[in-house]
């Protein structure tokens, strides 16, 4: 019979990390979504000399290693005197990291819009932003979509590096349980089943929409 | 009216209008006939403005189109346009593709706005499609759509860039049919295409590119029935 010195109490301090774990994943994803319609509308319509530079700057949060942005950024905010905690550290970060590549994603659903459809509003007094507004943004909301859940997930994962600032969130609390009653191969399976868990739904969301677009489209 | 004097474009090194001239009245249907890359389609992006010239002018109602001041996007409402591609919006219902530039660029109230797209759409036969997503509809039904949604505009004229070239020889017919309709309405109509017979049943006048220039212009008995000019010849001998 299986038995386990994890205890209910344990079990709610684990979830309390996963609680972190989501608030992070909540606010990164949020700026991250904002700044990348940004970062990312700049990209397909201003003239290369915007474009270009704005490409350069983004490639780096893609580049470096997260773990490595955090550790920086978390000492750098320190020496510059900002009083920051490590969760609003967490959240720019990842923020700034999710920007990025959400700016290549929104960029590729703008120019997947074919030209001779934009063409047509505009051949019907639209004006560009009537343009963008109308026809632009919703015919690349649908091709965006599938690569828009596929970096929530990836950030949601991803937010376990924050446990390297000291926060304490799911994989960290999972961690320290561990390390009082000795059963990895048992709480760290909790753990997963939680981040499939908070996973799960949002897969789902993403291929519903997905599917009720298609119908139409 | 229409007055095209002497336009010239290029894209790059390429000359694709080398000096055109074309004045279309009201109430005039005049049909551009011509070779792959002679400047038909060009010439009507210049119209409504889509493409820059580099020389030349031309004045829809006396407003020069490609003067620095003249607002596009309003002179564009009395230009309807309608492409070889449908370009239906794929987002929006049959009846919403319609509704939508009244709504946005006139600001009709979406109960004026409903009343004349259905009406519009009535008129090109797709009454039974206004709930209707644009994927749903075949190749002939999404083209009569754009038609239905340029005319909502209440445009003064209408231009038609090779309607039926992407369309199944089948479904040709009934676009063709919606074209006829317009034309009887006395609709001020410029018709690029490729059908010949129908450019010599509808138009007052043919106009016949070659590389650039309008090679050959007058009756349909005249240009079609009739052609002086070697190229016109050759040109219809190839097509007929």
């Amino acid at each position: 019979m299986f038995s386990t010195s994890m205890s209910w109490h344990d079990l709610g301090f684990v979830l309390q990390g996963a609680g972190v774990t989501l608030a992070v994943t909540f606010w990164a994803i949020l700026l991250g979504t904002v700044l990348g319609m940004l970062f990312g509308l700049i990209r397909a319509v201003s003239p290369w000399w915007i474009a270009a530079p704005l490409g350069v700057v983004l490639d780096v949060p893609r580049s470096v290693p997260l773990l490595i942005q955090l550790v920086i950024i978390n000492s750098f905010k320190s020496i510059i005197g900002v009083n920051a905690s490590p969760f609003v550290v967490s959240c720019v970060v990842l923020g700034i990291y999710a920007s990025a590549y959400c700016s290549e994603i929104v960029r590729g659903g703008i120019l997947a819009v074919p030209t001779t459809t934009r063409r047509a509003a505009r051949s019907l007094g639209m004006t560009y932003w009537q343009d963008l507004k109308e026809i632009v943004f919703p015919m690349a909301l649908r091709v965006m979509l599938p690569s828009w859940i596929g970096l929530t997930l990836g950030v949601m994962k991803d937010t376990a590096l924050v446990l390297w600032i000291g926060i304490i969130e799911l994989l960290r609390a999972s961690q320290i349980i561990v390390t009082r009653i000795q059963e990895p191969l048992f709480v760290l399976t909790v753990a997963g089943l939680i981040y499939f868990a908070m996973s799960f739904p949002i897969a789902r969301l993403g291929a519903w929409l997905e599917k009720r677009w298609q119908e139409n489209d | 009216m229409i007055e095209i004097q002497d336009i010239h474009k290029s894209f790059g090194s390429l000359e694709v209008l080398k000096g055109v001239s074309l004045n279309v009245e009201k109430g005039e249907v005049v049909s551009v006939i011509g070779g792959s890359g002679s400047g038909k389609s060009t010439m009507l992006m210049c119209i409504n403005g889509l493409e820059k010239i580099q020389r030349g002018r031309i004045l829809v109602d006396g407003t020069d189109v490609h003067a620095r001041n003249t607002d596009l996007n309003k002179l564009r409402r009395k230009i309807g346009i309608v492409f070889q591609q449908w370009n239906a919006f794929p987002h929006l219902t049959v009846l919403e593709n319609v509704m939508l530039a009244p709504r946005k660029v006139l600001g009709r109230s979406r109960q004026d706005a409903e009343a004349v797209a259905v009406q519009r759409l009535t008129d090109v036969g797709l009454a039974e499609k206004l709930k209707v997503y644009p994927s749903k509809l075949s190749g002939g039904q999404q083209q009569r759509m754009a038609i239905a949604r340029a005319l909502a505009m209440e445009p003064d004229y209408m231009l038609f860039d090779e309607v039926t070239s992407a369309l199944d020889p089948q479904l040709v017919g009934e676009v063709l049919d919606t074209l006829r309709m317009l034309s009887s309405k006395g609709m001020t109509m410029i018709v690029v295409t490729h059908e010949i017979a129908f450019a010599r049943e509808v138009s007052d006048r043919v106009a016949f590119f070659h590389q650039g220039r309008i090679h050959e212009i007058g009756s349909p008995e005249h240009v079609i029935g009739n052609p002086q000019q070697p190229e016109t010849i050759a040109f219809l001998k190839s097509v007929l």
